[in-house]
């Protein structure tokens, strides 16, 4: 028991959450707060027959990433706000060439190269809209050591089993503290692999609309198949056809609309009764439960919901929210991101308000609780 | 090397090694692609390489359609970036025999730095660049290879920009075979692609191509074939001959032939034997 | 204790404050049976400037929310610098340990201040200025009893390397008995 229990640093457990997930496949370019990631896989991977490579850049990190996954292997790159930026474009390929792979963002503020060591939570539109086009989106916000842990598998699991990149963002203060957490022995979490087809090579349609989610075989293996960020058909050759244009981008879309309830995940704390509801991810939950805890000792009827799935957005969760609660209170460390998204489900059931932050410092609970207290 | 000294390939079955179902191609009529696909299939032949081994991957232009066309596992990724794909894949897949199909837009320009970074790191890959000098999938503007003087959709009064010279390039960023080719001398073409497939590390050809619809046109050109006899005429000289011709012969004049070979340690087998084997002991 | 037990470590880049913040995480939460999170301020800062490690202690099984300081039970500040810069956060009745020498301006308020040569002592009890932070760690867990003295030295004992676990225990050592002389004039 005591063992297993190891104080991590959150990128320490990321890169322990990769390994336990099965990643076999690192690229990446250094940037702060996200290195520790990359110095972990590097002496890792080695050792359990994996590859670690150091690109030129971050776009040629996500393209290897990308790469290394089409020979079969599980696939993670992890970076930062600028380097976030430039991996779009092949991240944007990604989802529609339907190639499984995760990317760590542990965000900072910017724009431009910002504040390298301070938290923010500003990449949470990007992670969403950050290539062009309408694209799946699955991103995971997790706030505590052991959970990055255990996000970083269910990222894999999710990239895996739906055959799109997934996104796993927090902030330098979840990616460089340290908290006590148990690392679980094999089989303590569900590991998916990516489904690899049985027919035969001739017979191998690698976006057969037969399934929602074709099987994907890697490279080299005897299925000869063709791989084009060009809008493609079943086949993977690119078509002008527009109605197999409209079927396939309405596909990869409605893979993750019809599963949302097995992507989507929260964490919900005294909403049973609650009239102010608080919406945030990462660090700043962690101030908001603070306050929530506070708020309570008060008599005050304050809850939280912690969405560890921000893509796709928990409009369910926070719909229901919406009904019961006179205010929702969204703190971010930006300068409005999901805010919108939680009025835009909100629809004017209640009042919605941020508490934003930029100025490289958390969200402290006493601005939180002053809110709270001001709806109480 | 065991390189049969045919005297033309001629009855060379193509389809073998083409996905017939996806033809015609997208190219032009008297377009030099086609000429240099054809000499890379037979070269691929002459190694008896296997079609579930082979993994063409290229970025983004006309030349790099080309994989669509062969029966290998074939990746066409986005503008400049076929390099970084091609490296992940190598890497985590050492048995795949890689062959890069790259513009002198998608090579030189937007995928600059990796291709230097390729060349650097010597990872075992054949890289064609179809030089045409011009940006063809988008309508003919000018690259980082169109000569001084050139006329292009973007250089209406004739290019400024001095051109890359892209073996040079490759040499110096680390390929450890760098060859000339051109689209007009096909069957030294294959021997070249020949003695590339079988070279272990970065091997950089780049071919002299046409890409009559838009440099043609716009720089008084009149058609493929005029193109075609510029480039025999006019632009090259074989890298044999080059020492024994008089300095006016060769003036301006671009080598052909194998321009470069070295034995340096190739990136993959140096991970296996420098990193793995300490991160194992 | 209560709900959460907060304590700071700060001082200047190269004095180990990060590491004294690791071990007190750690003899917190593997080696002794409660929960932790230690955070540091990051960037420039910890290249020289004043450096700071921040640690929240709360009951096995207890959440630990907020992971940075609140309301400091526990700071120790080992240069002016930090102690100027820091000392705010202390709370009612808390406690300010400083480095007699090092800190001559003495910040007022409802805190109670210890005072102790610490680098001092390190460099001529121990014959090495490094283990100043372990000193501390030694004084820290003798002044607040958040963690016991053994669940201290298993975690400074594994954090160090072999040559040096004779250096590091009598470094530790002299920081419970000194704290424990002071912890009488309280
Ligand atoms: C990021 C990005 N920028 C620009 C383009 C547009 N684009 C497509 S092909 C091309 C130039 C291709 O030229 P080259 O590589 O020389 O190939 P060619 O068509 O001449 O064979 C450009 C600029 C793109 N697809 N992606
Ligand atoms: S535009 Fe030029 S390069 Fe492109 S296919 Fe036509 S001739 Fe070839
Ligand atoms: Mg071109």
């Amino acid at each position: 028991m005591a063992a297993k229990k190891k104080l991590m640093q959150g990128n320490e457990a990321c890169a322990e959450g990769a390994l336990y997930a099965g990643c076999k496949f690192y690229a990446g370019y250094p940037i702060t707060p996200s290195t520790e990631v990359a110095e972990i896989m590097s002496v890792e991977l080695p050792k359990r027959g994996g590859k670690f490579i150091q690109m030129e850049d971050e776009i040629a990190s996500m393209a290897a990433t990308i790469g290394g996954s089409l020979a079969g292997l599980k696939s993670l790159t992890a970076t930062s706000g600028p380097g976030f930026s430039l991996k779009q474009e092949a991240l944007g390929y990604a989802c529609l060439t339907e190639v499984p792979c995760v990317v760590i963002n542990v965000m900072r503020g910017g724009p431009s190269t910002g504040y390298p060591t301070g938290p923010s939570q500003s990449d949470i539109m990007q992670a969403k809209w950050g290539t062009h086009g309408d694209h799946p989106a699955i991103a995971l916000t997790p706030a505590y050591v052991q959970e990055i842990l255990d996000e970083t598998v269910r990222a894999f699991n999710l990239s895996e089993k739906y055959r799109t990149p997934v996104v796993v963002l927090y902030d330098e203060i979840v990616g460089h503290m340290r908290e006590p957490i148990t690392i679980p022995e094999p089989g303590d979490l569900e590991v998916i692999d990516r489904a690899k087809p049985d027919c035969d090579p001739e017979d191998y349609k690698p976006y057969d609309d037969k399934h929602l989610i074709a099987p994907l075989a890697p490279f080299g293996e005897g299925y000869r198949f063709h791989v084009t960020g060009l809008n493609h058909k079943e086949d993977g050759f690119p078509t002008n056809d527009s109605e197999m244009i409209d079927i396939n981008n309405r596909r990869i879309m409605q893979k993750i609309d019809d599963n949302i309830d097995d992507i989507c995940k929260n964490d919900e704390s005294n909403l049973e009764d609650a009239e102010i509801g608080i919406f945030a991810v990462g660090s700043t939950s962690r101030s908001a439960k603070f306050s929530v805890n506070a708020a309570r000792k008060k008599s005050i009827k304050a809850g939280l919901l912690r969405p560890l799935t921000i893509w796709p957005f928990p409009d369910k969760a926070v719909g229901e929210l919406a009904e019961k609660c006179k205010v929702i209170i969204v703190p971010e460390l930006n300068l409005g991101q999901m805010v919108n998204e939680v009025k835009r489900v909100a629809a004017g059931r209640c009042e919605v308000v941020g508490i934003h932050r930029v100025d490289g410092e958390p969200i402290k609970p006493a601005q939180i609780t002053e809110l709270i207290e001001k709806y109480s | 090397m065991a390189v049969a000294k045919q005297k033309l390939s001629v009855p060379f079955d193509y389809d073998k090694y083409l996905r017939k179902d996806k033809l015609p191609h997208i190219w032009c009529p008297g377009c030099g692609h086609g000429i240099v696909l054809k000499s890379l299939l037979r070269a691929i032949d002459n190694k008896e390489l296997s079609k579930n081994d082979l993994c063409m991957v290229s970025g983004i232009g006309c030349s790099s359609r080309t994989p669509g066309y062969v029966d290998f596992n074939t990746l066409h990724t986005i503008h400049g970036r076929a390099f970084s794909f091609a490296t992940g894949l190598k890497l985590a897949k050492p048995s795949l025999k890689m062959i890069i199909a790259t513009g002198d837009g998608d090579a030189m320009a937007i995928g600059g730095n990796h291709f230097i970074h390729t060349c650097r790191r010597n990872i075992d890959m054949l890289i064609i660049v179809y030089s045409n000098a011009i940006y063809g999938m988008t309508g003919g503007q000018f690259s980082p290879t169109t000569p001084i003087g050139s006329i292009a959709t973007t250089s209406r009064y004739g290019n400024v920009e001095p051109p890359f010279d892209i073996c040079e390039m490759a040499k110096a960023a680390g390929a450890t075979f760098v060859a000339r080719g051109t689209a007009y001398h096909t069957q030294e073409l294959e021997r070249t692609f020949t003695e590339a497939l079988g070279h272990k590390g970065t091997a950089v050809v780049e071919v002299i191509d046409s890409c009559p619809i838009y440099f043609g046109r716009m720089n008084k050109q009149r058609g493929a074939s005029e193109m075609m006899e510029n480039i025999e005429k006019n632009g090259t000289v074989s890298v044999k001959q080059v020492d024994k011709l008089p300095a006016e012969k060769t003036e301006g004049k671009l080598v052909r032939g194998i321009l470069h070979r070295v034995e340096k340690p190739e990136y993959c087998e140096q991970y296996d034997k420098l990193i793995v084997a300490k991160a194992t002991k | 204790m209560a709900d959460r037990y907060e304590i700071r470590f700060s001082g200047s880049g190269g004095q180990g404050m990060i590491l004294a913040g690791i071990i007190m995480a750690e003899a917190a939460s593997i080696f002794g049976d409660k929960n932790a999170a230690q955070s540091q301020s990051y960037g420039p800062e910890s290249r020289g400037g004043a450096s700071r490690a921040e640690v929240i202690i709360a009951d096995a099984g207890v959440d630990i929310d907020y992971p940075k300081a609140t309301a400091i039970d526990c700071m120790l500040a080992l240069t002016q610098t930090a102690c100027t810069s820091y000392y705010s956060d202390v709370k009612k009745d808390g406690i300010l340990l400083i480095d007699e020498d090092e800190v001559t301006d003495i910040p007022e308020g409802d805190f109670k201040v210890v005072k102790y040569p610490i680098l001092r002592a390190a460099r001529e009890d121990i014959g090495k200025s490094i283990v100043g932070n372990i000193i501390s760690l030694g004084m820290i867990t003798e002044l607040t009893g958040i963690v016991s003295r053994e669940e201290m030295e298993n975690a400074v004992l594994s954090r160090v390397p072999k040559p040096f676990l004779e250096l590091n225990k009598s470094a530790l050592t002299l920081g419970f008995e000194k704290a424990s002389a002071l912890k009488k004039e309280l």
